[in-house]
């Protein structure tokens, strides 16, 4: 959920969208923003299953120190989504396990 | 970059604020951080800076930032963002990955301004996801306007559990309750007043049992305490809460200081175990120093001060300035630094410095 209004900070300039894809999904991001900021604002709240016991998994430090989550972004796994900027066109997939490293993505 | 006469890592309130003292006199200097933006966390920081006499009061954290960064500017110290320091090697080398590449940095002295780590609580269900250390709530309230969930409860009433859980509110969150394990609040009580007349209780002597939910969070038990700190059973309580936000303290972030091979000595009332540092704000190991949260957990404006010592302190060590002068500009900082560790609750403080840097002195 986006907060539009604020006491402290007032409204927000103008911002410029871009749309990333999750799980198959287009969703409205502010360019600039970390991915995991756009997630958290359209209710996106699991983020990885872990390899083992496949638990979900979702935001936690927000500052790129505790990989909670990690996603599988343009098919590189383990990406920190909370400090990588979101792209136009940029498709984002909710990550089992370890995920999957492929040669050339 | 092979070479720097002063390596500052970390671009939060004390590296910032070494590097505007260090530059500023001719120092050489070139300050590291791995996020994409310097400031550390005072641009989370929307809330008024008080509780102390001293400059600065009444200032956002966000504004003291902006500030920094200006003077950093026309100091001449380069920021270099998205820069991870991953090791420091003997003769001070300093390990820096920059721009998807490995470089060795000779630095003639070394400033670790790292900060500090939040500290977690481990119950049953901490790992669903709505579980959020209070940083990154700030992070996604204040920073991205991202608002987590609509119902929070807050575990820990130090001034940061405090001061979030206003920010939540003004935000448009609810905050369901504050537990707090202690038998009194933790932080400033007029942080506690604000968001009591906002309706949230605030329950001492309670802490959280465990949390539940299908992929998420969606109730919190939580539990009265005795006086030993022991759960007393039946006085469990469920509260449909979407977050729990947990605000339980800060540790320092002293990795490299342990690498580099600081002496350590543990001073609970700052943080725990922190290494030794003397009057200049220099370690054990010569050339190498520390300031900021990393020295001991304490406030952005001591952080701040702490940053300036160092940097003039390195200055003179370099040459840069002569010895009275050092002394005059020293004696501002530690007048300042009087003033931010005074009252009930800095008392603590001043009296656990006192103590960190006597044991600088024994060997």
């Amino acid at each position: 959920m986006r907060i539009t209004q604020h006491p402290i900070l007032g409204k927000r300039d103008k911002q410029q969208y871009v749309k990333i894809i999750c799980d198959g999904q287009p969703i409205e991001a502010i360019a600039g923003e970390p991915i995991a900021a756009a997630l958290m604002a359209a209710g996106k709240t699991i983020f990885r299953y872990t390899r083992k016991k496949k638990d979900p998994r979702g935001v936690f430090c927000a500052i790129g120190q505790c990989t909670e989550c990690m996603m599988t972004v343009d098919g590189i796994p383990n990406v920190r989504t909370c400090i990588t900027p979101v792209q136009d066109g940029m498709n984002v997939q909710t990550q089992h396990g370890l995920g999957q490293v492929k040669a050339n993505p | 970059m092979n070479h720097v006469e002063l390596a500052i890592i970390g671009a939060g309130p004390a590296g910032l604020s070494a590097a505007i003292e260090a530059a500023s006199v001719g120092v050489q200097t070139i300050v590291f951080d791995e996020n994409q933006q310097a400031g550390g966390q005072l641009f989370k920081q929307i809330h008024k800076f008080f509780g102390s006499r001293a400059h600065q009061a009444g200032a956002r954290g966000i504004d003291i930032g902006k500030n920094l960064l200006g003077q950093v500017a026309a100091s001449g110290a380069e920021i270099k963002l998205d820069t991870v320091v991953w090791g420091i090697f003997e003769g001070n080398k300093v390990g820096v990955v920059t721009n998807g590449r490995n470089v060795i940095c000779k630095a003639d002295r070394i400033l670790l301004a790292t900060g500090a780590s939040e500290n977690v609580l481990a119950f049953p269900g901490w790992t669903l996801p709505g579980v959020m250390g209070a940083g990154a709530i700030q992070t996604m309230v204040n920073v991205h306007r991202v608002l987590p969930g609509k119902r929070v409860l807050m575990i820990g009433s130090g001034n940061v559990g405090l001061i979030v859980s206003y920010q939540l509110l003004q935000a448009g969150a609810e905050v369901v309750a504050l537990v707090e394990a202690m038998d009194r609040i933790g932080g400033y009580a007029v942080h506690a007043s604000k968001i009591k007349r906002a309706g949230t209780p605030i329950l001492i002597r309670h802490t959280i049992k465990e949390a539940v939910g299908n992929g998420k969070v969606e109730q919190a038990t939580i539990v009265q305490l005795n006086d030993n700190g022991n759960v007393i059973e039946g006085t469990e309580r469920t509260l449909d809460v979407d977050v729990i936000c947990m605000a339980c303290g800060l540790s320092p972030l002293a990795e490299l200081a342990w690498l580099a091979g600081c002496r350590f000595t543990d001073v609970a009332p700052l943080g725990g175990l922190l290494p030794v540092h003397d009057d200049n704000m220099q370690t054990s190991l010569p050339g190498m120093y520390v300031a900021g949260d990393i020295a001991g957990i304490e406030e952005a404006s001591t952080a701040i001060e702490e940053g300036r010592l160092a940097g003039i302190a390195i200055a003179e060590s370099l040459g840069y300035l002569t010895t009275t002068d050092a002394t005059v500009k020293k004696q501002a900082v530690n007048d300042r630094s009087e003033q931010l560790r005074d009252g009930p609750f800095g008392i603590t403080r001043r009296e656990a410095k006192e103590t960190l840097i006597r044991r600088s002195l024994e060997t």
